[in-house]
């Protein structure tokens, strides 16, 4: 297993109350818990991923998703079992919008 | 008659908590220990293992037809649904939650291959200890109704706690035993049980069968709204019966008869048609309606 | 003064009775008995023939091919194998045990390492590896078949042949060797005394042999539905979307992954609900896909001719004579020259996935250390610049890639890849190892299967990419990398490049296609599971044991 954290500047997320979670532990897959954070403008995330050595993936996925959205003044939590780039940018959008009271 | 099919949300397929979206009244779920608030496993850790919020299992309350329930909700795709001690204490702490609020009903939504192997011990303490809270809460009135549809079905200890619980709700995806198939094959070896053939793990362990052969309350299909409506059903008029020396007595003899008629097949098709079902073949391919029918058609 | 030896006219003929004559001195009739088969072959097949073993990705003739392998290489040698598909170990077999030396073939599949090492071990010859169409135009021109060793269903006394739902390669083979002056031997999975169907003439046949067991099928275009993913759910939304609606095909061919299993399975759910019923996919050149059961139930399908046949199908196929291309007796024929003619030159589309794609498009399903060859996906994946009849998605294609003067219009060939495939080896490289393969192997040529200058689109999950827009070299590697994801490809895009790209709709993510990546969910699959197909055939469709878990 391996820990890794990253803070990226974003635009302010809207308000909301609740955290929320999304996905979930299992093969190729990942959890995703959003919750308030202290810097409005600052998206902090923290990963224990089950596969070693893709710090460069999760900084390049997780960069984009904080310059693609709106997700400043949160804090992002993640458990991951070896998901790809694509399943975990499909899951931090539909975590985010869950956050934020979007959900479908 | 198809489009149905492509308009049904899969149960097999859900998360434990899209399953419970559907399962209750919109927005009427209400967590218990919700994920920010809990923490991973600590045995999974130490084993170098990413662990999950909520341990693999969302418990809370919400409604059921405006019937106040307790729900508790196992995670197949996390470690198989495994019971660890935090997953186990979450359940029996729901449990015994419900024998002093009393709600309507705890559905208790298995999806569970049983002991999480990681936590040994304290994973089978956490089983025999929900096997306990399930009784009590009975014992308290409060039915405990057990939905299997999930892709780890219910197995091992939580095989046990399914058939401790009021009634069990199945899909024809659910599967119902005590030992799974793959322990079975490595005790016993392949001659005995063949694992890997996945039609015969079903024919003697998945949902029709286990319907058939009564262990089972109600058959619905694989689908949130279904299992919405049979849980409902299942719990409109029901009551919780006390312990009684009588029923336990014939419950044990109808075992004892099933054993007699049938521990010498080796397959559910041969098991079916010992039941009466004219072609055993058929009954993979029917729908839940049409088998529900035949059952009731069947000699008794 | 030398006179010109006078010129035999016949040397085919007298070759041909000679052979017949032998196995009449042997006792042999026109039915071989099962036992005696080798003494058939080292009868008939002499010392550097060209043979050809029928087999292709479907129907094998595995009992022939084993019988040969088993024949004395003292008798039989230094043969040249002319075949679709070299799959079976017994084809390999031919090889290591000296009868064969020469191979031309199409594919190789499951035996590509071992025919990779017989190359280096220099113990075979390859002549050139083919598409399925231009070995069989082969078999008319220079590399005729002195015998044809093939798979029938039934035969009946007098050597007509019932070939069954998969005819797929047979007419074609049986033509060229019959009519210059080969062999035909058959075997046959049962004997009749009347045929239901006749598709050899007993005439173009010499000798059938009753097989110890069926001819093997391989259920190759079987997918279960249990296992698309919601990430090849949202590509398949974006393909249906951003392509075949845009373009309106009608006429098309796919691939067999699961990326194009999921468009299957979205026309009756996500393409029904944008109104795209009777407006794309009507009719196709494709395999009977179990997948594609609930399109045909839902109407959307006018018409399917296919290559061969696909196990457990064949029930649902004879009760959809509509559909599917069936004989008097209601069964289906295949044939595989046929719809790869129609694959080639009458469909608007082709999608298909691969293993790999460098920075022009160019794309290979070759890794090293095997040689797996070509198939039939290069003449479908291919803009035929022989194609004269127009159709509104040719000619949008065309005009796109040339301008509104365009005097001729475009194939679209589709790639549809996920950024990574598993254990996270990235699609998208460099250098394909395609080339490596070649220096290794002392190819003439890497073994592209597409290349990048036919292909129009590709789509990933992070977008589509339209090449035919692309106006420079520069433009299409920005807008390949522009689509690569997190790949070190795709990360070294020039991302000002990229966005320039979009704004002109070269690249186009899902937003800009009105599509929520969020709404890409299983719950869209017409069907999630091979029992949801039995389903939807109304219980027509028998899918093989290994895919049933009931």
């Amino acid at each position: 297993m391996e820990t890794l954290e990253f803070r990226f500047a974003s635009h302010p997320a809207g308000p909301a109350a609740d955290p929320a979670l999304c996905g979930v532990v299992g093969s190729g897959n990942l959890e995703i818990l959003i919750r308030a954070g202290d810097d409005p403008a600052a998206c902090q995330l923290s990963i224990k991923t089950s596969a070693r050595g893709f710090g460069d993936t999760w900084r390049a996925v997780l960069g984009d998703f904080a310059a693609a959205h709106a997700a400043g003044g949160t804090t992002v939590a993640i458990n991951d079992m070896g998901a790809t780039p694509a399943v975990v940018t499909l899951r931090l959008a539909q975590a985010l919008a869950e956050y934020q009271g979007g959900a479908q | 008659m198809n489009a149905p099919l492509a308009n049904r949300k899969s149960w097999f397929e859900a998360t434990a908590r899209a399953r419970i979206g559907g399962l209750l009244d919109a927005g009427s779920f209400v967590e218990f220990l919700q994920p920010a608030a809990s923490q991973p496993s600590p045995h999974l850790a130490q084993l170098d293992l990413p662990g999950a919020f909520d341990d693999g299992v969302v418990v809370g309350c919400g409604r059921l037809e405006k019937m106040p329930i307790f729900v508790i909700a196992q995670e197949g795709q996390f470690i198989g649904g495994s019971v660890g001690e935090i997953h186990g204490a979450k359940i029996v702490g729901t449990l015994r939650r419900a024998v002093e609020e009393k709600p309507a009903a705890v559905l208790f939504l298995i999806d569970s291959g049983g002991v999480r192997l990681h936590e040994a011990n304290a994973g089978l303490i956490a089983i025999s200890e929900i096997m306990r809270a399930v009784l009590d809460a009975r014992a308290a009135g409060v039915p405990v109704v057990a939905l299997v549809g999930g892709s780890c079905g219910a197995f091992g200890g939580m095989g046990i706690v399914a058939k401790l619980c009021s009634g069990i709700v199945i899909s024809e995806e659910g599967r119902l035993a005590l030992s799974g198939p793959e322990v079975i094959e490595t005790v016993m070896g392949v001659e005995e049980f063949d694992a890997k053939d996945r039609a015969l793990v079903w024919r003697v362990t998945g949902g029709k069968h286990r319907y058939l052969m009564g262990d089972c309350a109600l058959l619905v299909d694989d689908d949130l709204a279904a299992f919405r409506s049979g849980a409902a059903e299942f719990l409109t008029g029901w009551r919780e019966a006390g312990p009684s020396l009588a029923a336990l007595r014939s419950s044990q003899q109808a075992l004892e008869n099933r054993l007699a008629a049938y521990a010498t097949y080796r397959d559910g098709l041969d098991v079916w048609a010992a039941l009466g079902v004219a072609q055993p073949d058929s009954v993979p391919l029917l729908d839940s309606d049409r088998l529900v029918a035949l059952k009731k058609g069947l000699p008794t | 003064m030398n006179a010109p030896l006078p010129r035999e006219w016949d040397s085919l003929r007298q070759s041909r009775q000679r052979r017949l004559e032998r196995a009449a001195t042997l006792g042999f009739g026109k039915e071989i008995p099962v036992d005696r088969i080798i003494d058939l072959l080292e009868a008939v097949i002499q010392p550097g023939d060209r043979v050809c073993l029928e087999g292709n990705n479907q129907k094998q003739a595995d009992f022939l091919s084993e019988s040969l392998a088993d024949c004395s290489p003292e008798r039989i040698n230094h043969l040249s194998l002319v075949q679709s598909v070299l799959a079976l170990p017994s084809h390999v077999d031919l090889f290591e045990r000296g009868l064969a030396n020469r191979l031309d073939f199409s594919f190789s599949g499951p035996q590509g390492a071992r025919l990779a090492k017989l190359v280096q071990e220099q113990r075979i010859e390859i002549g050139a590896i083919h598409t399925y169409l231009e070995l069989f135009g082969r078999y008319f021109l220079d590399l005729t078949p002195n015998v044809a060793l093939i798979a029938a269903q039934a035969a009946d006394a007098e050597g007509n042949l019932y070939l069954g739902p998969n005819t797929e390669d047979t007419p074609a083979i049986v033509e060229a060797t019959a009519f210059k002056g080969g062999i035909v031997i058959a075997q046959v999975n049962e004997r009749l005394d009347k045929l239901s169907r006749v598709d050899v003439p007993a005439d173009w046949v010499d000798f059938t042999v009753k097989a110890p067991r069926p001819n093997y099928i391989e259920p190759l275009f079987t997918r279960d539905p249990a296992q698309i993913t919601e990430v090849q759910v949202l590509m398949a939304m974006m393909a249906i979307k951003g392509i075949y609606a845009e373009y309106g095909v009608k006429r098309l061919n796919h691939g067999i992954g699961f990326d194009t299993a999921a468009i299957e399975l979205l026309l009756p759910t996500y393409a029904a609900d944008l109104g795209l019923k009777g407006k794309i996919c009507t009719h196709w050149a494709l395999n009977p896909h179990p997948t594609l059961i609930p399109a045909i139930e839902s109407g959307f399908v006018q018409s399917v001719h296919s290559f061969g046949s696909e196990v457990g199908m064949e029930a649902y196929v004879a009760a959809r004579s509509d559909v599917f291309f069936t004989g008097a007796d209601g069964s289906m024929r295949s044939n595989r020259a046929f719809s790869q003619t129609a694959g080639l030159y009458a469909c608007d589309m082709f999608i298909g996935s691969t293993l790999q794609m460098d920075l022009a498009g160019n794309s290979s399903t070759a890794t090293l250390g095997r040689i797996t060859g070509f198939g039939g996906a290069p003449n479908m994946g291919s803009d035929p610049h022989g194609r004269r009849h127009a159709s509104p998605a040719w000619l949008k294609a065309g005009r796109e890639a040339a301008g509104p003067n365009a005097i001729r219009g475009r194939k679209l060939v589709v790639q549809m890849v996920e950024t990574f495939r598993e254990h996270m080896a990235p699609v998208f490289v460099e250098e394909l190892d395609a080339w490596q393969l070649q220096k290794v192997m002392g190819a003439d040529l890497p073994p592209i299967m597409i290349y990048g200058d036919d292909v129009s689109h590709i789509v990933t999950e992070e977008g589509i990419a339209n090449l035919l827009l692309c106006r420079s070299p520069e433009e299409r590697e920005q807008a390949i990398r522009g689509v690569a994801g997190f790949t070190p490809v795709g990360m070294a895009r020039d991302k000002r490049a990229v966005e320039n790209l979009r704004d002109r709709g070269i690249v186009r993510r899902p937003e800009d296609l009105g599509i929520d990546p969020r709404q890409a969910s299983r719950d869209l699959l017409a069907a999630r599971s091979v029992k949801d197909l039995v389903r939807w055939s109304g219980g027509l469709y028998a899918p093989p044991s290994r895919f049933r878990n009931w």
